[in-house]
């Protein structure tokens, strides 16, 4: 972390951090402070753009779940399922009820390896005032190693499922180009079993942890399903009102390209900003988590809502703890789809999805010829939908924290900007502080 | 990352045009991590912590393509840092799917993804990191094999030659007793030209390899495609199949080249 300071006269400081740490991605924060007023602020991504949506253009439907799986390593399944999704409705595709099923098991993997990966790894370590897991290591040992083996079930129950952790080859529009046998899922069962308990030692760890008071009133947006705690399926919700089918997404949201910025930044039409994410997902679905997960919340003094985005830590603690028996609970459910591969009848069409990625709501929307080549796509990351909302946290936080040090108003930043997990090479498909202090 | 690095051998990741995926399987060698972490000081990770040293570098992993005038400039200065360089991935040895630009009009792809193309400053073509400065190894991949980085760590460290195959995907997938999906079922598979190192993962899914290692040693790309043809491909199908992650590699690139041609 490169930070530069200039004390000039008056109090007037200049804080530059050229690149946030612990984000999946390239990016960096200008602030500039009169007094504890913030005059300024700017989230700069400089993320070298790699336009998915021009060169997606020209390729056949069934690359686009390939394809898109690389604008993120971290989260290549959400953009699988997204984009799988979103051309299943296009082409009006049934799939087999287990297909469904074993999505959902899936998706499980994904956030037991993305959650275990942001608590631990990226976010935790700010807690503990570390500067990192490996620093983090020497004094939690334990921790660090439950944390690695959590992970490491969460990849596995990828890897078994789709052939690998990164850019898994197996989901396809349709369904599955191979599914695992019963016995290979149940092989899993006493891993998860573990990964339960580790899950729920994880709630008990970070509900010790110190949070800012820091309390906003959010708009918080998710999927919502009526009878499930939201990943593939479900209309689009918020606590303000909204309430739409997916298709309706454009009408309801504008994206807005700003300069210092290469990725874009979403609002609600009407509003404003609006937050996607675990605690948009908790609060909106709260009833739908599993009694174990909701009592976990309790005892770790969360409910919703919670409108405090430094607790994010406990609510993807809770939402791994829910991963687990989910995972579980559709493991016993599970026999091998009969029709792993739908029939695919190809035509001209339009089709929209959302689908709930570990950092929050992916939208997708493709547009296909009679030959079942894309000639438009629109992909929407949630760090996007999240970019303006964080930089409405920063103008209220930075004040708060304005009387403390140079370098633990910088450290405070980047913590209020891994709350909300960005990733940084999806949302351009992340970042550098700069601070500056005017002189009163 | 760790206090005690005074005689350990110092590891830099640089990040350019990329998904992340390639650096993330550091962290993902979950049970390699904590014994690499204590067996090399990880001085610049941005992805994984605050803490940046400064260089010399023993070791500069570099995941992703060159897209930008300063990230152009960057991998001048990566290079300069850096005892042995190597490229990880796909999108570093071969320019990556963002690659795909090369053959068409980049400024029309910015003015079609965003609304005030003036904010955006990128290069027309996306170049893999062997086109800008000299490249001591490459792990290929998209992503990389988390052992393959492994063990080229570790044989860096013990001084030897890694033990990184240079075959086809053929030879992996035989071994695995997998089905060739080209011979019993005409499936377009890459896995006769494409290195070997995942593993045989797609043939072994019922589904052709789509080529994610890049260009094994002398490929016979060209006679492939005209295999492709015989199997009842067209010019765009053909296309299609070499140009994705690994597009922009030299031997993939006089097939489609060729074929275009044609």
């Amino acid at each position: 972390m490169s930070v530069r300071a200039s004390d000039a006269p008056k109090g007037a400081v200049t804080i530059r951090v050229d690149c946030l740490a612990r984000v999946e991605g390239e990016g960096g924060l200008q602030v500039k402070l009169r007094g504890d007023r913030v005059q300024e602020l700017k989230l700069r991504i400089f993320e070298p753009p790699r336009l998915f949506e021009g060169f997606l253009r020209g390729r056949h439907f069934t690359e686009v779940p390939d394809i898109t799986a690389r604008i993120c390593g971290i989260c290549p399944i959400a953009y699988q399922m997204s984009s799988i999704h979103a051309l299943e409705r296009a082409l009006g595709v049934e799939i087999d009820p287990m297909t469904r099923l074993l999505r959902r098991i899936f998706y499980c993997g994904e956030w037991i390896e993305s959650h275990a990966l942001h608590v631990y790894m990226l976010h935790a370590p700010d807690f503990l005032g570390c500067q990192d897991v490996i620093e983090m290591a020497a004094a939690h040992k334990q921790a660090v190693n439950d944390a690695l083996r959590l992970k490491k079930i969460g990849n596995d129950l990828v890897t078994l499922i789709g052939g690998r952790e990164i850019h898994p080859v197996s989901a396809a529009v349709g369904g599955f180009y191979k599914v695992p046998a019963r016995r290979q899922l149940e092989g899993m069962r006493e891993a998860l079993l573990w990964a339960l308990e580790a899950s729920l030692n994880t709630v008990r760890l970070v509900a010790g942890f110190h949070f800012p008071d820091f309390e906003q009133d959010y708009e918080f947006v998710s999927l919502s399903h009526p009878d499930e705690y939201p990943f593939n399926e479900g209309r689009l919700v918020s606590n303000r009102g909204i309430d739409i089918d997916v298709m309706e997404y454009e009408d309801c949201f504008a994206e807005r390209h700003v300069r210092h910025s290469t990725s874009l930044h979403s609002a609600v039409r009407a509003r404003g900003s609006f937050l996607v994410g675990p605690l948009a997902r908790f609060n909106l679905n709260y009833e739908k988590l599993t009694p174990l997960a909701r009592q976990a919340a309790a005892d770790a003094g969360l409910a919703p809502p919670c409108r405090n985005q430094f607790k994010s830590i406990v609510v993807r603690a809770v939402e791994l703890v829910f991963a687990c028996e989910e995972a579980l609970r559709l493991i016993d459910a599970y026999e091998p789809p009969v029709t792993p591969m739908a029939p695919v009848e190809v035509r001209a069409a339009t089709g929209q999805a959302v689908t709930e990625a570990p950092r929050g709501s992916l939208y997708h929307r493709y547009r296909i010829d009679d030959d079942g080549i894309v000639v438009d796509a629109r992909i929407i990351a949630p760090t996007s939908q999240n970019l303006r909302r964080i930089e409405d946290d920063l103008w209220s936080f930075i004040p708060k924290i304005a009387s403390k040090s140079v370098d633990e108003m910088t450290w405070q930043c980047e913590q209020a900007i891994r709350n909300y997990d960005p990733c940084i090479s999806c949302s351009c498909h992340f970042l550098k502080l700069h601070l500056e202090r005017a002189p009163e | 990352m760790s206090s005690d690095a005074k005689h350990k051998p110092k590891i830099a990741v640089f990040k350019f045009a990329s998904c992340d995926g390639c650096q993330l399987s550091l962290l993902d060698a979950e049970e390699h991590l904590l014994a690499v972490a204590g067996a090399v000081d990880i001085a610049y990770f941005p992805e994984a912590s605050r803490r940046m040293l400064k260089g010399p570098y023993d070791i500069g992993l570099v995941e992703g393509s060159v897209t930008t005038h300063h990230d152009a400039q960057r991998i001048q200065q990566a290079r300069r840092q850096c005892r042995t360089l190597v490229t990880i991935g796909a999108c570093a040895t071969a320019g990556g799917i963002q690659a795909l630009r090369n053959w068409n009009d980049v400024n029309e792809f910015v003015s079609y993804v965003y609304s005030n193309p003036d904010y955006i400053q990128t290069l027309k073509q996306s170049t893999p990191i062997a086109e800008h400065v000299p490249v001591d190894f490459e792990l290929r991949g998209c992503p990389i094999n988390k052992y393959q980085l492994v063990e080229f760590i570790a044989a860096t460290l013990a001084g030897r030659k890694p033990n990184i195959p240079t075959y086809s995907v053929c030879l992996e997938c035989k071994r695995r007793a997998a089905i060739c999906v080209a011979v019993a079922r005409g499936l377009a598979c890459l896995g006769p030209v494409t290195q070997a190192g995942c593993g045989a993962i797609c043939p072994a899914y019922g589904r052709g390899c789509y080529g994610c290692f890049g260009p094994m040693e002398n490929p016979n790309a060209k006679a492939l495609a005209r295999r492709f043809a015989e199997l009842g491909n067209d010019r765009e199908q053909i296309l299609r199949a070499f140009r994705n992650f690994n597009a922009w590699s030299w031997q993939f690139r006089a097939a489609t080249e060729e074929r275009e041609q044609q």
